[in-house]
């Protein structure tokens, strides 16, 4: 049963990251992208590691999916011209790729059997979530830390990136705003009568 | 025959290569070179969780979890460089991206 699923998944899997490789519109390679990552995050559950499938869901569809999908449909790119002369880098692509499988086939028949077939996503816990945070927050909690921090500057280095300043558009000063005293603003005339200003 | 780690490995080294074939295949698509690059990471993040879910310690998911963290500060980082040198020159053709003459 746990075979027959997984076959599905990896099948899944497979054509889509092909179809993200190969879609002509760079939307659809980010639609087929959403579903390689979603059959991802259910060989995830097949095998009892819950915690991190539904990260790889918050994460990679929640954010990085939608992220790519911003910047694609965001850019007004001629992407039909980005997809001419592809066919002439398919034989040396899949020669790459021919030679690096069978680097992988010939490591993996190298090594010996030895490999266990009973799977435990909970060492010493209940459950996979649990498990995981009795290590994070305690043998590994400066990888935690280190891991968000990564996160706040690579977060601090996009917005400097993409932030720009327009001269044409007036902004709020809030220092000149909160310096500014009622002399600097007022005067008092006395105006007299029947003459106005 | 039940599942083994050997479908796992298999698996996850036919998406590492599916990948390596994308960033070959799109060479002039730069989106398209991310993506395939979000592939790498997705078949090594499914390695990591394999291998620690078959030699029974949680090591494996924390390393995926970090994975997971820098593949998103890439994407984020990298989407951000895309954005602004496509303000600067209204194209994003990576054979042109020749502006410091490297």
């Amino acid at each position: 049963m746990e075979l027959i699923a997984f076959y599905i998944f990896a099948a899944i899997i497979t054509v889509s990251a092909m179809a993200v490789i190969a879609a002509r519109n760079p939307v659809h390679s980010v639609l087929w992208l959403i579903l390689c990552f979603f059959t991802a995050a259910g060989l995830f559950v097949l095998i009892g590691a819950e915690f991190l499938a539904m990260l790889l869901i918050v994460v990679y569809v929640g954010a990085v999916a939608v992220l790519f999908l911003f910047v694609v449909m965001m850019l007004d790119v001629d992407f039909v011209e980005l997809k001419q002369g592809t066919l002439e880098y398919w034989p040396f692509a899949g020669l790459v790729g021919l030679a690096f499988i069978a680097e992988i086939a010939i490591a993996s028949f190298a090594r010996g059997p030895g490999a266990r077939d009973v799977f435990n996503p909970a060492p010493g816990a209940d459950t996979n979530a649990e498990a995981i945070g009795a290590v994070m927050y305690t043998d590994y909690v400066l990888l935690f830390q280190l891991a968000g921090l990564i996160l706040l500057v690579a977060m601090i280095g996009a917005i400097v990136l993409t932030l720009r300043h327009r001269p044409e558009v007036k902004r709020q000063n809030i220092a000149r705003q909160t310096a500014r005293r009622r002399a600097d603003a007022t005067t008092k005339v006395s105006v007299e009568p029947g003459k106005g200003l | 025959m039940d599942l083994t780690i050997n479908h796992f490995l298999t698996m996850s080294a036919i998406l590492f290569t599916i990948g390596v074939v994308g960033i070959f295949v799109n060479r002039k698509n730069i989106i398209v070179i991310l993506m395939a690059i979000e592939l790498i990471l997705l078949s090594v993040n499914i390695n990591l969780v394999a291998f620690s879910v078959f030699s029974g310690t949680i090591m494996g998911q924390i390393f995926a979890m970090l994975v997971l963290t820098v593949a998103a500060a890439e994407a984020a980082v990298g989407l951000a460089i895309l954005v602004v040198y496509f303000r600067n020159r209204g194209d994003i053709a990576v054979e042109r991206v020749d502006l410091m003459k490297g």
